[in-house]
């Protein structure tokens, strides 16, 4: 086996090319060779899903995927989700709804998040559970995290989302 | 303040009261935070620890020449590489030491043995494979009652010969303290002459804070120039600096700290770490820029951990349920070092708020620390400083005493309740209780709850035998102390437990401030720019809040035990007065009239009965530079250093109903209701946050968390794999309500909110899960309430056997 390789994959749209060892993990490989630290590393297990990005469609926890695996593979980070500078539905429902904290979780939830309603466009608050479940969060106790894929659900399905501004309780 | 506001400038303004969105979360939604591990600097060499696998082993030999003959390994550290630089024990924030990197002998298991540098953590951790080192495995000892039996092991022999402690004296070789406070006389009579008493021992397991984001450190000493720059995961950077300073002699003015984003901290990120002082020790020898970032599994059995209380409560009472007094006893395992985060004079925190929200009388507590060979901490999540122990142990008690004498558990604390009239409240632990308003809290929980229909539904299912799942309902009325702390009663290493703001007006009328605390997901550049908005009159938008460079923010004390809005938020109230009074001066001279000709007006100045005159704080920001008074310094800024007169009492009252299921063991939270009051609300939508987020850990602590050993000294919780998080399947949704009760010493009455969910939800769940067996006379299960052990409970009682 040579020492390293040459992989070549689809980084949210541009195409990368890093040389590797075998052995390097498509975290490191994200965040350390292509400068994208939106992905974290929460655990070395698979368990926390910090690092979570969607891989040819599907989620996958790149602390556990090894860069040479994601030949010709189409990778998508938490960066490559607002188009055009227009904040994606998922990352405005985070902040209208309160959905983060330390924000160390959020990207990996957000990509997930993102799969999520790419498969089910109306999930209960129940599934959306279930699909974050691989997702841990600390700091919010997930209750918010779920009104904010709901927030995005609703956008994206076209209908009216809250456009709360309550910025006035301080003079009632 | 005019009768009728301004509608749309007091929304401009974003202050108090305002559910003002975050101004943290653009940048991480988009992937833009920046935390220790992204960053990345010019020659920056990684660091990776070699660890012990015994829990105590005396060392006999470490052979680096393996490592350093891997290509890409550029040095290997051990103790006796740090000795020259007195670098290989250091002080800990309890009064002990502790060992950098093991000197002749390791105390728990993965304790420090040998730091590996190499170019990147690759090879770094293929180095500190190749280092050898050879143990010679010593008898552990894990039980702190076991440790202080004569013949048990030496956990320290460093202390060999020192009957004398941090505080005070030492009676065997495992001993750390005996710390005691109240009346112990006084009590022992109550006792003896009571109607009734009650007694329960109880464990609190030692759990972990886990916060996602592990400690980490890059380190980078620049020789030509002497400056030493940490980026750290530190709740309290300003601390971090001085003990550098202390261990490294360089002087504090050569050295910058910087907190840049954290992610989360619940106290796992107060204490310095032996990682830290060897990447800060290797950058200054190598000269170059040294990251350490930890492992999840470094991360849960080497720092940090929290509780390990091993306690005995007693109750004396009238059979009227009325309260005569509290006896405690605690066995604090502290682990192999004493490295608790706690104020210098108080051994056990504030563990004497452990007479709740009850007056009780008289009361009497003593705590014995004791060594171990497990990891060092104490003091860490959620918590101010063992305020979480004590809640639990009170509230456990009143559970028992109710019991005891079939009196309800809602009805026994009513009972009990500290009036709002004694206020400020003087507790028989020396404690003085600033405010509350118990009775209104609890009686508002019980109707949102319909707790009489729940009672009549519990005793309806308790009728029948065909039941499949038992009802347990929770009760808890909690009393936090936070907001450390008086610099009389508190200090850190010598310095006062104050905490800072800086505020700078600029001409355009825009501002920064910074503060001696670290947010870590608390949102202070939301909430922090709320207080100066409402108290100096600009816009919380124009409000830049800068926090965690030692080399810019004014000194503090760091953010943990629900200190920032007590101490921060009271200096921030304080330092935006200032600006607002001299601004009221510069207006003055503006209008050419007395500055008490004056009035505040949310962003303005207007002129008492000729309102037409105005000036504005932007208006008023411009002069500040170019138009000031005779006599009066040019600009507007200034700095304020808080130093409380007093603690924060928030207080709760929570109510839990979960069902078990008598076969599995399964429980599932039905309903989880928590009204806090935390005094004046400055963002509702935070404050929320904050709960929900507690709550969580709440629930993970009781039904999940801990860190066993086994009797070699292994921890078996090092992993995610072992250790309960929850994941948002497990997680209840929790209703939140709350009164408000302001503190009257705080400039703005807010007392503090993050830690109280966690510290109240805990005895909650544990009420409720009791309450579930209560009838068949079960008055205490140890935490944690996961299904095995749910089901051992039901098995023991023959609930399991199919009818």
């Amino acid at each position: 086996m040579p020492k390293k390789m040459m992989v070549s994959f689809k980084l949210n749209g541009y195409e990368m090319d890093v040389v590797v060892e075998p052995r390097e993990l498509l975290i490191h490989t994200l965040r350390e060779k292509c400068a994208h630290t939106g992905p974290h590393i929460g655990c070395e297990t698979s368990h926390c899903g910090a690092c979570t990005v969607d891989m040819n469609g599907t989620s996958v926890k790149s602390c556990t995927v090894l860069t040479v695996q994601a030949q010709d593979a189409e990778v998508l980070t938490i960066e490559g989700l607002a188009k055009g500078g227009v904040l994606h539905a998922l990352q405005e429902g985070f902040m209208q709804e309160h959905g983060l904290q330390c924000g160390f979780c959020t990207p990996g939830m957000i990509i997930r998040a993102y799969r999520l309603l790419q498969e089910n466009s109306n999930p209960t608050d129940e599934e959306v559970r279930y699909w974050i479940a691989g997702n841990l969060c600390r700091c919010t106790g997930y209750q918010n995290i779920v009104k904010a894929i709901q927030y995005a659900a609703r956008k994206l399905r076209g209908e009216p989302v809250e456009t709360s501004h309550p910025l006035l309780e301080a003079a009632s | 303040m005019s009768a009728q506001p301004d509608v749309d400038r007091l929304t401009k303004l974003e202050g108090i009261g305002c559910a003002r969105k975050r101004r943290e979360d653009p940048r991480f939604i988009q992937g833009k935070g920046n935390y220790v591990d992204d960053v990345k600097m010019p020659g920056m060499a990684f660091g990776v620890m070699v660890r012990s696998p015994y829990a105590h082993a005396r060392i006999k030999r470490i052979d680096a020449s393996r490592a350093l003959a891997l290509p890409g390994v550029v040095a290997v550290i051990t103790a006796e590489e740090l000795k020259p630089f007195k670098l290989h024990w250091m002080p800990t924030l309890a009064g002990d030491v502790q060992a950098v990197l093991a000197d002749g002998k390791v105390s728990f298991q993965n304790q420090e043995v040998a730091f590996v540098i190499a170019e990147d953590r690759y090879v770094a951790a293929d180095g500190a494979e190749l280092v050898e080192v050879e143990y010679e495995e010593l008898p552990a000892v894990i039980d702190p009652f076991k440790a202080l039996e004569p013949d048990a092991p030496v956990v320290r022999e460093d202390l060999a010969g020192k009957n004398t402690g941090a505080h005070g004296a030492r009676r065997h070789h495992n001993h750390i303290f005996n710390w005691q406070i109240g009346d112990k006389d006084k009590t022992a009579r109550v006792f003896d002459n009571a109607e009734i008493t009650v007694k329960q021992d109880m464990l609190y397991p030692r759990v972990h804070p886990c916060p996602l984001e592990t400690c980490g450190c890059v380190a980078s000493f620049d020789k030509i120039k002497g400056d030493l720059t940490v980026y750290i995961t530190s709740q309290a950077p300003h601390v971090v600096r001085t003990v550098v300073g202390l261990l490294s002699s360089i002087p504090e003015s050569k050295i910058r700290i910087i907190s840049p984003d954290i992610g989360g901290g619940f106290g796992n990120k107060v204490g310095v770490y032996p990682g830290y002082v060897c990447a800060i020790a290797s950058s200054i020898v190598l000269g170059r820029p040294v990251k350490w970032i930890e492992s999840r599994a470094e991360n849960l059995t080497t720092t940090a951990f929290a509780r390990d209380y091993w306690m005995t409560g007693e109750l004396a009472a009238t059979k009227d349920g009325v309260i005569k007094a509290l006896r405690v006893h605690v066995t604090a395992d502290h682990g192999a070092f004493d490295a608790c985060a706690d104020p210098t004079k108080w051994p056990a925190g504030m563990f004497h708020v452990c007479t709740g929200s009850y007056a009780i009388p008289n009361a009497f507590v003593c705590v014995d620390g004791v060594y171990t060979n497990k990891f060092p901490g104490g003091v860490a999540y959620r918590c101010s400083f063992r305020v979480t122990e004590a809640v639990y142990l009170i509230e456990r008690m009143i559970d028992v005493l109710a019991q005891k004498l079939g009196i309800d558990k809602a009805e026994i604390r009513l009972r009990n309740f500290v009036r709002k009239e004694q206020f400020p409240y003087q507790t028989p632990l020396g404690l003085e209780y600033d405010s509350g308003d118990y009775e209104p809290a609890l009686r508002k929980a019980m109707a949102a709850m319909d707790y009489g229909a729940l009672r009549a539904e519990q005793a309806e299912r308790r009728k029948n035998p065909n039941a499949e799942w038992l009802m347990g309902i929770g009760v808890v009325t909690f009393t936090e102390i936070v907001g450390a702390g008086p610099s009389k009663m508190c200090d850190i290493l010598g310095i006062g437990m104050f905490d800072s703001c800086e505020i700078r007006v600029h001409p355009d009328g825009s501002a920064i401030a910074r503060m001696g605390t670290i947010t870590q997901g608390q949102g202070h550049q939301t909430t922090y720019a709320q207080i100066i908005a409402t108290e100096a009159g600009i816009p919380a938008s124009v409000i830049h809040v800068e926090e965690g460079d030692t080399s810019t923010a004014p000194y503090g004390l760091g953010t943990y035990g629900s200190r920032s809005t007590p101490v921060a938020g009271a200096a921030i109230a304080r330092a935006s007065r200032k600006i607002r009074e001299k601004a009221r001066r510069i207006a003055a001279h503006l209008l050419e009239v007395s500055p008490d000709d004056l009035e505040f007006d949310l962003d303005r100045f207007l002129v008492k009965g000729s309102p037409q005159q105005v000036k504005t704080m932007k208006e008023i920001a411009w002069a500040a530079y170019n138009n000031v008074p005779e006599g009066m310094e040019m600009g507007l800024e200034t700095v304020d250093y808080y130093d409380p007169p007093n603690f924060t009492f928030p207080f709760g009252a929570y109510m839990c109903v979960l069902d078990i299921n008598r076969f599995t063991g399964e429980s599932k939270v039905r309903r989880f209701y928590a009204l806090d009051d935390c005094g004046t609300r400055i963002n509702p939508m935070i404050i929320e946050g904050q709960i929900h987020g507690g709550l969580t850990e709440g629930l993970a602590v009781a039904m999940g968390q801990e860190l066993p050993y086994d009797e070699q000294g292994n921890v078996l919780g090092g992993t995610l794999m072992d250790y309960f998080v929850p994941t948002a399947v497990e997680t209840p949704v929790w209703d939140t309500d709350f009164t408000v009760t302001p503190s009257p010493h705080h400039p703005i009455g807010a007392k503090g909110v993050a830690e109280s969910p966690h510290v109240g939800s805990i005895p909650c769940f544990t009420s409720a899960v009791v309450d579930a067996f209560s009838h068949l006379g079960i008055t205490h299960m140890n935490m944690p309430h996961n299904a095995y052990r749910l089901w051992q409970q039901s098995h023991e009682l023959g609930l399991d056997k199919h009818p």
